[in-house]
């Protein structure tokens, strides 16, 4: 053997190391998770666990902090008649369990333990939907906090305009009974409108998307009282009504019904003529085209509709509810005016708001139900 | 008679051909009425499909083909002429000639097996024969997709799933319009010889619209050419080749040549 060859020996040992799957064996298994590269080395932890700091978690904790701290801290600016805002300090004190809280879960979360069921697997669903959350649990804290500041504790947004977040506490604690009973027959009145305007509008949207006749002579009445607000009927129809609750029924339906005609009807129109044509010579009958072929195919329409309609509703809900219902969260709105108690509108505008946007999640969770062949096609 | 001498022509292995309608066209002329007057499409065509038969229906783009199977199918009645489905006249559409279409036309709010399902359940027949529907996804192998949605198929398997769809019914006669002319070549190719199987099988008779000489030729029995709009019958090929065939045949490529001079593009042989 030459010198060369001896030389060349270990080049060559080296070179063959150097194929893909050889040189995996040397790197460390976590290179294949990309976002472990940018964490320290992980330590090794008795019982399965490793520890990793979830440092991301504490800014949550610490924002969190800043608004207890601030609330609890700072002094209240006399307002009015009182020297201190109600419930500031168990806002506070609330501000500061959360942040307690929120350091738990970045404990937690810290630890990444080996997929496990039952109690174990809940925690680590928490710690997951923690970690999603952490930027808006750093925001709103920053931003109630400054909220607190500007009202409660410097006044620069004055009274009774402006109240801190913490007496919106006052108001729910003082008034539930009211606003719970405006919440229930605001409910009561709205579902039973939107329920009749629904069905009548999808019925008649696709009556005149499917029969040449009842087109000729809906179409046009449509056309022409549709685009009436429903509000601008509502001085007749509390005349005209036996009750101002049936009235309110009827100019809600009217609200929903309009938008669900028309997209069921441009739904109906719409459909792909070959589906007719197939299902014709499978032997369909016309019922079976309309129920088996015509409405599903306009389904997707007829949910735009239904999200217009209930947008719609909202409006004539409050409006109604403010000029001649006496109960419901409009009502709630005049009659706290009245006062000019500021505190208690926010408290029913932030009822409303869930209330509201419930009823819409509501009308996306059926949607996606009914329409689930649709899943990765559409996105709205 | 004209049935048996078929059997023993093609080597088709039916049993009978109770299975099989015979579709007669006589003196069959249309126009469709437009804004700038009648506009003919079908000018006094006369055809024959003896049971069983697989006859493909050849031409120019636009000539009214594909109106010649929507009157066959029932979906529009004929201006003049008629068309009879063993004797009977045809004036609306029936499940023992389903048609299928070029684009696959799966109902997309329906599964798979819901699509397939879609005649016997039109029918009012479903409860009692979902076996049927199983087997029809069978036939096609699409069985293990029962439960997707149309939207995640590919192109070839939709047209397998609208086959079966049209083969759960037990169709007499099976219309196909163009079924492949979307597809990709080589799934096209796959399916042509799925086709002449399912054919062979089920023995049904078969009208086959399309533009491609070459697909005609492997599949059918017998060509008609029409010419441009309005269509008239300029020429009837008989292939007399057994099945399975083999595209390379130098008969087919004779014939090819031959219906190509019929279209007037024989100088690009």
């Amino acid at each position: 053997m030459s010198a060369s060859a001896i030389l060349n020996t270990p080049l060559d040992l080296a070179s063959g190391l150097a194929t893909e799957g050889e040189a995996a064996k040397f790197l460390p298994k976590s290179s294949h998770i990309p976002n472990v590269a940018l964490s320290p080395p992980t330590v090794a932890a008795p019982a399965g666990k490793r520890f990793r700091f979830y440092g991301f978690g504490l800014f949550a904790v610490i924002a969190w902090g800043i608004l207890s701290g601030l609330t609890l801290g700072l002094p209240d600016k006399a307002a009015g008649f009182s020297e201190t805002w109600p419930y500031s300090s168990e806002f506070g004190i609330a501000a500061g369990v959360i942040a307690a809280l929120w350091l738990l879960l970045t404990v937690t979360a810290s630890f990444r333990s080996l997929p496990r069921r039952g109690a174990s697997g809940l925690l680590e669903r928490a710690n997951q939907s923690f970690r999603y959350a952490v930027p808006w649990l750093v925001v709103l804290p920053l931003f109630l906090a400054a909220w607190q500041v500007l009202t409660a504790k410097t006044g620069v947004l004055t009274p009774p305009f402006f109240a801190p977040p913490s007496s919106l506490i006052d108001a729910y604690v003082n008034n539930y009974e009211r606003l719970a009973d405006s919440a229930w027959n605001s409910i009561k009145l709205l579902l039973e409108g939107i329920l009749w305007g629904a069905l009548v509008g999808f019925v008649v949207g696709v009556s005149i998307g499917w029969s040449k006749t009842l087109n000729y002579w809906l179409h046009p009445i449509l056309r022409l009282v549709g685009p009436l607000p429903p509000t601008a009927l509502l001085p007749i129809a509390f005349f005209f009504f036996p009750s101002s609750h049936s009235a309110s029924v009827f100019l809600i339906a009217l609200a929903t019904g309009f938008p669900v005609a028309i997209l069921s009807w441009s739904g109906v129109a719409s459909v792909n003529k070959a589906y007719y044509d197939v299902a014709r010579t499978l032997g369909a009958s016309e019922a079976f085209l309309i129920f088996r072929v015509a409405i599903p195919a306009a389904l997707p329409q007829v949910f735009v509709g239904l999200f217009m309609g209930l947008g719609a509703s909202f409006v004539v809900l409050i409006v109604a509810e403010m000029m001649g219902v006496k109960s419901g969260l409009g009502w709630y709105l005049t009659w706290a005016q009245g006062y000019a108690d500021y505190v208690n509108m926010y408290a029913a505008l932030l009822v409303m708001t869930i209330l509201f946007s419930s009823l819409i999640s509501l009308l996306f969770t059926v949607r996606d139900r009914l329409l689930i062949w649709q899943k990765g096609t559409v996105k709205w | 008679m004209v049935a048996v001498l078929k059997q023993v022509k093609a080597g088709a292995t039916v049993d009978s051909v109770d299975n099989a309608s015979h579709i007669h066209i006589a003196q069959v002329s249309h126009h469709f009425d437009t804004p700038t007057g009648d506009l003919a499409v079908l000018d006094d065509v006369s055809l024959d499909i003896a049971p069983g038969e697989f006859v493909a229906l050849l031409g120019p783009s636009g000539c009214g083909k594909s109106t010649l199977l929507r009157l066959v199918a029932g979906l529009e009645p004929a201006s003049t002429g008629t068309i009879t489905q063993d004797g009977q006249p045809i004036t609306r559409p029936d499940p023992s000639r389903i048609v299928v279409f070029q684009d696959p036309t799966l109902f997309p709010w329906r599964s798979v097996w819901d699509n397939v399902a879609l005649g016997l359940e039109a029918q009012g027949v479903l409860k009692t024969e979902r076996a049927r529907v199983d087997e029809a996804l069978q036939k096609v192998g699409l069985e293990s997709f029962a439960k997707s949605w149309p939207h995640q198929l590919s192109g070839g398997m939709a047209q397998r799933a609208a086959l079966a769809r049209a083969l759960v019914n037990n169709p007499k006669l099976l219309i196909l319009d163009e079924p492949l002319g979307k597809l990709d070549s080589l799934t096209r190719l796959e399916l042509q010889s799925e086709l002449v199987s399912l054919w062979r099988k089920n023995g049904f008779s078969v009208l086959l619209v399309t533009h491609d000489v070459e697909e005609a030729l492997f599949l059918a029995e017998r060509v008609v050419i029409f010419s441009q709009r309005p269509a008239r019958i300029i020429a009837e090929i008989e292939v007399d080749q057994p099945y399975p065939r083999r595209r390379g045949d130098t008969r087919l490529a004779n014939l090819r040549h031959e219906i190509l001079n019929h279209l007037g593009l024989g100088k690009t042989w």
